[in-house]
């Protein structure tokens, strides 16, 4: 069946319910239950909830064949735990066809990907996949597809009771002996455990693991004693060069400060650039350095921004410390410098991913952002962008929040160079519909900048403050001008993910890549 | 293979506010340098080039040339000085190519540019371009370039301007780079004199230090009261800065439509010195008024109807 | 023209292309390219045009290709090969069998 972005889902995935993506809000309003996590009484006084080791905290949970276990991925590419847990369960215990549910899986998982090679992983459900993971997975080693769902469908999916997880392993900075868990006062500090909080809450079984127990009560927790079964301290939860740089550096290229400082006069050119205005940035390198080009645009009108939210690097701290930005809401930190200043700050406060983004809630703060400032891998004459699959169709990237926030926000403003080496960024038709380009408003390029024909408002302001912009065709045909067409990659059948919409319909489906061969 | 080059016929008096060096052996550098808005760019064989990778950047270079859409931005490349065995294939692909313009570093002499232009013209006839289709500069770089720089100058038809350069001149002059520029001002007046004088274009040197955005300003803001055309620059984030100090103001662009069109009016009625806003106006006064208008208009800051 | 000896033009940062000529009895191209998949056929017939234009019947041509546009890709073959025959230097034929 053809959805709305025009893709073709098979109708072998719409059973039980599964309906195709209808549009943006075709969804607003529907009512649904919450699915509840199962609980167990626990009355009598324990000492604590410390287990010798992962494999006891395993037994304890009643660890089993098929199950769902999920991880969070706050502490990075320096992320030990996933790996650590998966070889107790599959080396130690035999445990098979296991369905690992994390938030996003990357370079640091490459031992989940030889699982899922000997097929011992079955399935995976996460926001991004990158490294060899996304190789396997591309090249058909789950035995069933993979889900790839927004940083804000995915509590979606644990709300509708889609995702349900058996043993949800958080790895934490700091915990006390009965599950007080944060992402600071620990030897590794990851900083915002905003996409761990949900898990604890919707898992059956919880498994705090950290190197740094910490006196009982651990309090301010991220995640609480009532919701964790067990407590694990090993050596080392992750790689403290990997968790963070020290600080994300911004760019010096001056193809992305060109880019970022026509983006800054596209927002100082809107309605909503005023006193109090909310503000995200994605941690790319042009989308960073919009916030620099901004500070001299407040200046100017003698305003500062009321909220800068989702994932927060240091810079956005610099800006905050100097009077710029009145509250920051984090959701996942990208530096030491942010690990550090959420800990310090009164007015840098943490907030769970599902306050952040889930569609299924009374109004995520998503819906409430005026400005969004994303990168993308390819976006297309009708605004479509992809972030997940690369140019050889392989799975290597992550939507994230890019779903979520261009939908909730007033203006989303894409910021990317038109080619990449050889690669369009702006063609025909996207590989893979991560972001549907109804939520797109803006594409911002080196070559020029074009405003989505569905927003006249925008293209009225832009016209005001003499700012030039022209078509997405324009753009897409000064790209293959340069880097000639692409020809069209080769899929198998087999589908190897599907990708979610927000709100839990199909959006797009990934296939099998055919091995390429000259004719 | 005659007839090839589509790109417009190069300008001697074109705006040349911004020159930008790129280094012509990078295939992501050169496919765009365009998009920054800069007025020319300089494309190098010269120092940028390692000396076994002359002939690759020259087939880099043709290529370059002969396919990427430089729309308006003036094209000018960066030969190999002629005191190497590089400089006369330089010419060749640059004329081959159809590039606007050649830069002959290290120039000391008139000679040194006719010699340059004999290359150039045997080039033309060889792929069948224009005779005197491409435009030569000089750059001094020593004491003895500035010295001869009005005969440098007019050494050639051809001859758009010449610049200073700054690093080669300040070695051979035994200073270092001062905040005031006191070390190359003599340098720099005398060129400016003899680009004058020979009714050709004069450019600034390039300042080095990139992270020192004040010092550039500082610099920027003394070239432009001194009179400089234009400057060199190594990088894209330098050019707004330039643009805008070199742009007249728009105080400048109405007292100019004011002189012009009183003078209109004026000479209408057979006037030849009158008062505009208390001063004296005479045709000096007249042509500058003219050329600023022009400026502005070039510049893209002006609106008016003259 | 007639591949001599073993020559090499290009470098492997993104946006450009390493080209390798040697000897050889026939003709063989090998192409690996980070962009493959969209783009492999015409690297392939790029490279192909380049050599017939160059006159060039064997020899053992690799193109390993970091995203290189065709005007990049063309001037690394070209390269490669004048290299190959001491040629690359002086009195190259802009214009002639270089286009």
């Amino acid at each position: 069946m053809i959805n709305a972005v025009g893709r073709d889902i098979p109708d072998y995935l719409l059973v039980d319910g599964k309906e195709v993506y209808q549009g943006r809000f075709a969804k607003d309003g529907q009512v649904l239950k919450r699915d509840a996590p199962t609980c167990v009484m626990n009355e009598k006084p324990v000492a604590d909830k410390l287990c010798e080791s992962i494999r006891e905290a395993c037994e304890r949970c009643g660890a089993h064949d098929g199950m769902t276990i999920s991880f969070h991925h706050a502490f990075r590419n320096g992320d030990y735990t996933a790996s650590m847990v998966c070889r107790v369960l599959v080396e130690e215990m035999g445990i098979k066809d296991l369905r690992v549910a994390a938030t996003s899986l990357g370079d640091a998982h490459n031992l989940l990907a030889d699982y899922i090679e000997q097929g011992i992983i079955v399935q995976v459900q996460a926001s991004g996949v990158r490294g060899r993971i996304g190789d396997a997975i591309s090249h058909g080693k789950l035995k069933e597809p993979a889900i790839i769902r927004s940083h804000g469908g995915r509590p979606r999916a644990m709300m509708a009771g889609e995702l349900h997880i058996d043993i949800a392993f958080l790895a934490a900075a700091s915990s006390d002996k009965v599950g007080n868990a944060s992402g600071n006062g620990g030897k590794n500090n990851c900083g915002s455990m905003g996409y761990a909080m949900p898990d604890s809450r919707y898992a059956d079984k919880v498994v705090v693991i950290t190197d740094t127990l910490a006196p009982f009560p651990n309090v301010p927790a991220s995640v609480k004693c009532e919701d964790v079964d067990c407590v694990v301290v090993v050596d080392e939860i992750g790689d403290p060069k990997r968790i963070g740089t020290k600080e994300a550096r911004v760019t010096q290229d001056p193809r992305d400060l060109m880019m970022a400082e026509r983006a800054a006069d596209v927002i100082a050119a809107t309605p909503w650039f005023v006193d109090g205005f909310s503000y995200q940035t994605g941690a790319g390198g042009p989308s960073l350095a919009v916030t620099r080009f901004l500070e001299e645009r407040m200046d100017a009108k003698e305003i500062k921004m009321g909220v800068a939210f989702g994932g927060i690097t240091g810079n956005m701290c610099d800006l905050q410390d100097r009077g710029y930005v009145r509250k920051i809401v984090d959701t996942q930190d990208f530096d030491t410098k942010a690990i550090a200043h959420l800990h310090d700050c009164p007015d840098h406060v943490e907030m769970t991913v599902s306050d952040y983004a889930n569609p299924a809630s009374k109004g995520a703060y998503v819906n409430y952002l005026d400005y969004m400032i994303l990168a993308a891998l390819e976006v297309d004459v009708n605004f479509n962008v992809n972030v997940i699959t690369g140019s050889d169709g392989v799975v290597r990237g992550a939507p994230g929040g890019h779903p979520d926030t261009a939908a909730g926000s007033k203006c989303c403003i894409i910021v990317t160079p038109l080619v990449r080496g050889r690669m369009p960024t702006v063609c025909k038709e996207v590989t893979t519909v991560t972001t549907p380009g109804e939520c797109i408003d803006v594409v911002v390029t080196d070559y020029g900048t074009a405003v989505n024909p569905a927003r006249q408002d925008i293209i009225d302001c832009l016209d005001a403050a003499g700012i030039p912009h022209v078509s997405i065709e324009y753009l897409q045909e000064k790209a293959y001008s340069i880097v000639g067409e692409p020809d069209p990659l080769k899929w198998e059948d087999k589908v190897v993910a599907i990708v979610e919409a927000r709100d839990g319909t199909i959006l797009d489906v990934i296939r099998q890549i055919k091995p390429y061969t000259f004719e | 293979m005659a007839g090839k080059i589509t790109r417009p016929r190069p300008n001697k008096d074109r705006l040349r506010r911004t020159m930008m060096f790129m280094n012509a052996q990078r295939p992501g550098l050169i496919k765009d340098a365009y998009i920054y808005g800069c007025d020319s760019i300089m494309l190098d064989l010269e120092d940028a080039v390692a000396v076994n990778q002359k002939d690759a950047a020259r087939f880099s270079l043709y290529h370059a040339l002969t396919t990427v859409d430089y729309g308006d931005t003036e094209v000018i490349v960066r030969i190999n000085g002629t005191d190497t065995e590089y400089w006369r294939e330089d010419v060749r692909v640059c004329v081959a190519g159809g590039a606007d313009g050649i830069r002959i570093p290290k120039c000391e002499s008139a000679a040194q540019v006719k010699e340059v232009e004999a290359a150039v013209e045997e080039a033309e006839r060889e792929f069948g371009v224009e005779v005197g289709w491409t435009l030569l500069m000089a750059a001094l770089e020593s004491p003895l370039g500035i010295m001869n720089a009005y005969e440098i100058c007019t050494a050639s038809d051809r001859m758009l301007g010449c610049a200073i350069s700054g690093g080669d001149f300040r070695t051979s002059m035994r200073v270092q780079i001062e905040p005031d520029g006191i070390e190359i001002n003599t340098a720099r007046s005398m060129m400016l004199l003899a680009a004058r004088a020979a009714g050709v274009q004069c450019l600034d040197t390039m300042y080095p230090n990139l992270d020192d955005e004040e010092g550039f300003r500082r610099e920027v803001d003394l070239i432009v009261r001194m009179g400089f055309d234009g400057k060199s620059l190594i990088n894209p984030k330098q050019i707004a800065y330039v643009h805008e100090r070199l742009a007249p103001t728009q105080k400048q662009i109405a007292h100019s439509e004011k002189i012009v069109r009183s003078c209109r009016e004026q000479a209408d009625a057979g006037v030849g010195v009158y008062v505009v806003d208390g001063k004296m106006v005479d045709p000096p006064f007249f042509r500058e008024a003219e050329r600023i208008i022009e400026l502005a208009k070039k510049c893209g800051v002006y609106h008016g109807d003259l | 023209m007639v591949i001599e000896k073993m020559a090499m033009a290009g470098t492997l940062e993104s946006s450009d292309a390493q080209v390798t000529v040697e000897p050889a009895d026939s003709l063989t191209l090998h192409i690996e390219s980070s962009v493959l998949n969209q783009y492999g056929r015409q690297i392939k017939a790029t490279v192909e045009e380049v050599l017939a234009r160059l006159d060039v019947t064997s020899g053992r041509v690799t193109v390993v290709d970091k995203g290189a546009l065709d005007c990049t890709l063309r001037a690394r073959v070209e390269c490669a090969v004048f290299r190959s025959c001491d040629a690359s230097m002086v009195n190259v034929p802009w214009g002639g069998v270089i286009q």
